[in-house]
């Protein structure tokens, strides 16, 4: 009998040769990722647990990036917390104002094909981009691994989906996974895997992979997988060894559902407010006023995307009285958007861009709102009160489109405006 | 098996971590503090109001969102003693039975109940809503054992040989 | 009876032939700037305390969202909204996020010989090219929004003459605080300080904005310099045509007059929680801190950041700073970016923000937490104004700044 891609990844782990979804094993963790508003907690619970040493500090690395730069009081206690655990216990793997923690765990080299890794943070499911079982838990449980290593997991189900054909200009894997998620619904995917497949998504940058991973939450997946393949070996700087090249999906595998889907039929859609799940395409809201356009996220902060919303602003303005914030994921991707270009071609369009962080998807700031405005984000989430207080209306969106908004002053997908 | 009888708050589908607890207050220092801004996005008086010992029911999907585990914690402080929802998202799960908060799901509750009336809870048996009975499911084994030290702090305190 | 600079261009606002220090009169605004600091209230004020609401010429008028940008708050965001729904409605020039409005209002807008209000005390910054400019309430502005004039109380002038030339490693922000040091924060209340001299015509227009913006902080009404060659350049490059190029008349009259020798000036900081304690900065060597800031309408322009960005090329931020590193506008933005200045930021482990007004005025970056130390180069150091009440900030120069970015604790450039 065949496996899918993380029955593949479990049964590695444990030394086992197959496991069935629905059982409940124990594995062995190979990163661990914390980030700073979880830190106290962690800390917190890791000493009542009882523990006074890690399992292993290598394998453990700690991430400031809600909180940078700090906006409230209190926020610079728990890089305090954080910088003072580090050195008690010998954490090397800090990054203070790097970045946004999801695109640093693969950037920096930390998540490998084939590692099974936990975080702080339910976008964790991000690193599947490199064929990585990776997924968000609370900070008991990370007290816990910090000081044994280990995780009991159930073994999801796998929901395969494939993606044959060629996207269209200007459709990106954002509006995919958006319309996957309308299809599977918030809560579609609940403890299961997401494998995806096809020919569209072979030819997919690394950095459009991670956006759908990214964003398999939102349908309620435990993970979200891909194939690791010359471009992830590329892009994490390694040869893919035997058990990583191991890592697709039998023919003969199991799974509890399969979509198919032809890249020509995507078109560039937006989830409304205030559900991931309530999806529209751009053509039907054409026409609604928009306040602001945030560019940036663990979702569309790479380079890929700054640049896509370079080429869309290049010799145009952002509409007046409309606000274009633009938040690159990590130090890295601002330093390679300002040596492209698309840094001046932003700026000069009048987007306002800040220092690499979370940012206003996190809704502490960086362009929070208020009642009665309506921002298109090209973040994972538009919950009620997400970006503002509850009367601020938040549509998600790619970055070629988030960036031909901010040209027209209103929800488009007309290029030409 | 134990049983208790709570007053319910009868909350929506898809009930997420922001408005369970918005990232503002996330970076406050205790859960205490954090209480007060439970629900504060859907319901700003709903965490004023909330009384130990009362049930939350809700439809599907509570608790989706992000991971951050004060959104139970919070719930927990408010005095909430079980949640019970056609269903909930997987990490929300975890993190409610590592900190020891009960949650069963239950596909009919929702659709019948009143928010104010009263429903008694057997645990791992059955709901009582006006003399009608709903059935629930048993938890896995290694979750009742969790559940049983009365989180996942102290189980490990325990396998620490600290004692709970 | 001779004028000075202030008294000419006051006679000319107030259209009368002559004016002296202690007259009354009424002038022409000749523009008003309001931030986002106070506009909603102003704008409250507008709706809710006028009989008749009108604005005398919107083209006067400029909105500039600055402080806090991007929003941190539905309530920062809400007030920021009210600015906006009004300067579409009245047509009035609306900048949001392009940087700290001192230097929009530079880059775009103030001539000399101008006289100009605006809703932040920073406003006397624009004495830089020969302009009155000077910072008043929401009351004042709204009366002025309204009629497009204001009353004047005609202040005294004090000649602040300026020899010699700065050394090297000595920058204009040395010489300010020096300057606020010797006559302490109250110095010259009400006053006008009048920069003139040889050593005046060794500093740019961004050295003099330098100067100028920091006057409030001895207290001064506003403070000036002559429009000369250098200023008019500056004006020229931009495109504008000066209101009218005064000079000071050989038998003006002046409250005081004080001497500076620039080649005599060292590396001073200001010591927390005072402008006016100002020591050079030996004496504060080897303070531990947690975060440096280089950026503000006092000290963000191009001359800061390069003098920055070539202390800490090649080198790392100390790992426990927080360097903090935001442009005075998009204009500065763009050239330091062409100039490489932003990489060698960003490769240092500096944060570098959107241009605002950041943790000068401790909103939503970089606010300090309990005991923090900072070191700024913004205008001010009041008791808790980057954070929390028991935070520290000392105010240095962008190289002093920096040095002590990398240094992780207070340090002269030169001992890099």
């Amino acid at each position: 009998m065949g496996q899918t891609i993380i029955e593949k990844i479990i049964s590695h782990n444990i030394g086992a040769e197959s496991v069935k979804p629905g059982e409940i094993v124990t594995v062995a963790v190979d990163r661990v990722m914390l980030d700073d508003i979880m830190i106290p907690f962690i800390v917190d619970k890791f000493h009542e647990m009882g523990f006074s040493k890690l399992w292993d500090p290598d394998k453990v690395v700690l991430i400031y990036d809600h909180l940078v730069p700090a906006s409230q009081l209190d926020d610079t206690r728990h890089y305090k917390v954080g910088d003072e655990f580090a050195k008690k216990y010998g954490i090397k793997n800090i990054h203070r104002s790097d970045g946004i923690c999801h695109q640093l765990m693969t950037e920096a080299g930390y998540v490998k094909p084939g590692h099974v890794v936990f975080g702080t943070d339910s976008h964790t499911t991000t690193y599947g981009c490199v064929g990585a079982f990776s997924t968000g838990i609370g900070y008991t449980e990370m007290a816990a691994i910090l000081g044994t290593g280990n995780l009991w997991v159930k073994v999801p189900e796998t929901i395969k989906i494939v993606i044959e054909g060629k996207l269209p200009e200007y459709v990106m894997s954002k509006d995919i996974i958006l319309r996957i998620i309308g299809d599977l619904g918030a809560d579609g995917a609940t403890y299961k895997a997401l494998e995806f497949s096809g020919q569209t998504v072979d030819e997919m940058t690394v950095s459009s992979r991670m956006t759908m991973a990214n964003m398999a939450i939102e349908a309620g997946a435990k993970c979200a997988l891909f194939t690791p393949d010359e471009k992830t070996a590329e892009y994490c700087e390694i040869e893919l060894d035997k058990y990583q090249k191991s890592l697709f999906g039998d023919g003969d595998a199991s799974y509890c559902k399969v979509m198919t889907y032809r890249a020509e039929d995507f078109v560039p859609v937006m989830a409304c407010p205030s559900q991931v799940d309530k999806i529209r395409s751009v053509s039907e809201l054409k026409g609604i006023k928009i306040d602001q356009v945030f560019i940036g996220s663990c979702t569309n902060g790479r380079l890929e995307d700054i640049q896509m919303a370079a080429r869309v602003l290049e010799g145009k303005r952002v509409s007046s009285f409309v606000k274009l914030i633009v938040t690159p994921a990590s130090r890295k991707v601002y330093e390679e958007a300002a040596a492209c270009g698309a840094m001046k071609t932003l700026a000069e369009a009048g987007a306002i861009i800040t220092h690499p962080g979370c940012g206003l998807c996190c809704g502490r700031t960086g362009g929070i709102l208020s009642d009665g405005e309506r921002v298109v984000a090209t973040n994972n989430r538009n919950f009620l009160g997400r970006m503002g207080t509850s009367k601020v209306e938040i549509y998600l969106a790619s970055p070629a489109v988030a960036a031909m908004c901010a040209v027209a002053g209103e929800i488009t997908a007309d290029v030409s405006q | 098996m134990e049983q208790f009888t709570g007053k319910v708050w009868k909350l929506g589908d898809d009930i997420d971590t922001d408005i369970i607890i918005p990232t503002e207050y996330l970076a406050l220092k205790t859960i205490e503090d954090m209480k007060l801004y439970g629900f504060s996005p859907l319901r700003p008086e709903l965490a004023a109001q909330i009384g130990v010992g009362d049930v939350i029911v809700a439809g599907k999907n509570f608790g989706c969102g992000s991971s951050r585990e004060q959104a139970p914690e919070v719930i927990k402080a408010l005095g909430i003693k079980c949640i019970v929802a056609k269903s909930f998202a997987r990490i929300f799960f975890r993190n409610s039975i590592n900190n020891g908060l009960l949650l069963i799901e239950q596909p009919d509750l929702y659709d019948d109940v009143e928010e104010g009336d009263r429903v008694t809870v057997t645990v791992n048996e059955e709901i009582d809503y006006k003399g009608k009975k709903y059935p629930i499911a048993s938890l896995p084994e290694n979750l009742v054992e969790i559940l049983q030290a009365g989180g996942l702090v102290k189980a490990m305190r325990i396998q620490n040989g600290l004692g709970g | 009876m001779g004028m000075t600079i202030a008294e000419k261009i006051i006679a000319l606002a107030a259209n009368v032939p002559e004016v002296k220090a202690g007259d009354i009169h009424t002038v022409n605004l000749d523009r008003m700037m309001s931030n986002d600091g106070t506009t909603h209230l102003t704008v409250d004020m507008y709706h809710n305390k006028l009989k008749h609401p009108r604005i005398a010429d919107p083209k006067k008028m400029v909105f500039i969202v600055d402080h806090n940008v991007p929003s941190d708050s539905p309530k920062t965001a809400a007030s920021q909204k009210k600015m906006r729904d009004f300067a579409r409605e009245h047509q009035i020039d609306f900048w949001e996020g392009q940087g700290v409005c001192h230097q929009i209002m530079m880059e775009h807008y103030v001539c000399p010989g101008e006289l100009i209000f605006g809703a932040d005390s920073h406003t006397c910054t624009y004495g830089a090219l020969g302009a009155f400019g000077t910072g008043v309430g929401c009351t004042d502005l709204l009366y002025g929004m309204v009629t497009g004039t204001s009353w004047v109380l005609v202040p005294e002038t004090v000649k602040f003459k300026l020899t010699g030339k700065l050394p090297e490693g000595v920058y204009p922000r040395d010489l300010m605080l020096t300057i606020i040091g010797k006559i302490g924060a109250n110095g010259v209340n009400y006053q006008v300080m009048e920069f003139c001299g040889d050593g005046a015509k060794t500093l740019s227009v961004n050295d003099r904005m330098v100067l100028c913006n920091l006057a409030v902080e001895a207290g001064a009404k506003t403070a000036i310099f002559e429009a000369d060659e250098i200023a008019l350049a500056y004006l020229e490059e931009r495109g504008r045509k000066p209101k009218a190029v005064f000079k000071s008349d050989a038998d003006a009259v002046y409250a005081g007059e004080y001497i500076f020798d620039l080649s005599k000036i060292q590396p001073v900081a200001a010591r927390p929680d005072f402008v006016d304690d100002v020591v050079p900065v030996d004496d504060v060597c080897g303070v531990r801190i947690d975060e440096a800031f280089l950026g503000s309408c006092n000290n963000g322009r191009i001359d800061e950041l390069r003098v920055g960005a070539a202390i800490v090329k090649g080198r790392k931020v100390s790992e426990h700073v927080r360097f903090l590193v935001v442009p005075a506008s998009k204009e500065v933005y763009l050239q330091a970016l062409e100039e490489g200045l932003i990489d060698i930021f960003m490769k240092s482990g500096a944060i570098v923000m959107n241009p605002n007004c950041s943790v000068c005025w401790g909103s939503c970056q970089g606010v300090i937490g309990e005991n923090e130390v900072l070191i700024s180069t913004g205008t001010r150091n009041f008791k808790g104004r980057a954070g929390h009440p028991s935070s520290k900030v000392y105010l240095g120069s962008a190289a002093t700044v920096a040095a002590s970015a990398v240094k992780g604790e207070i340090c002269r450039a030169d001992m890099m």
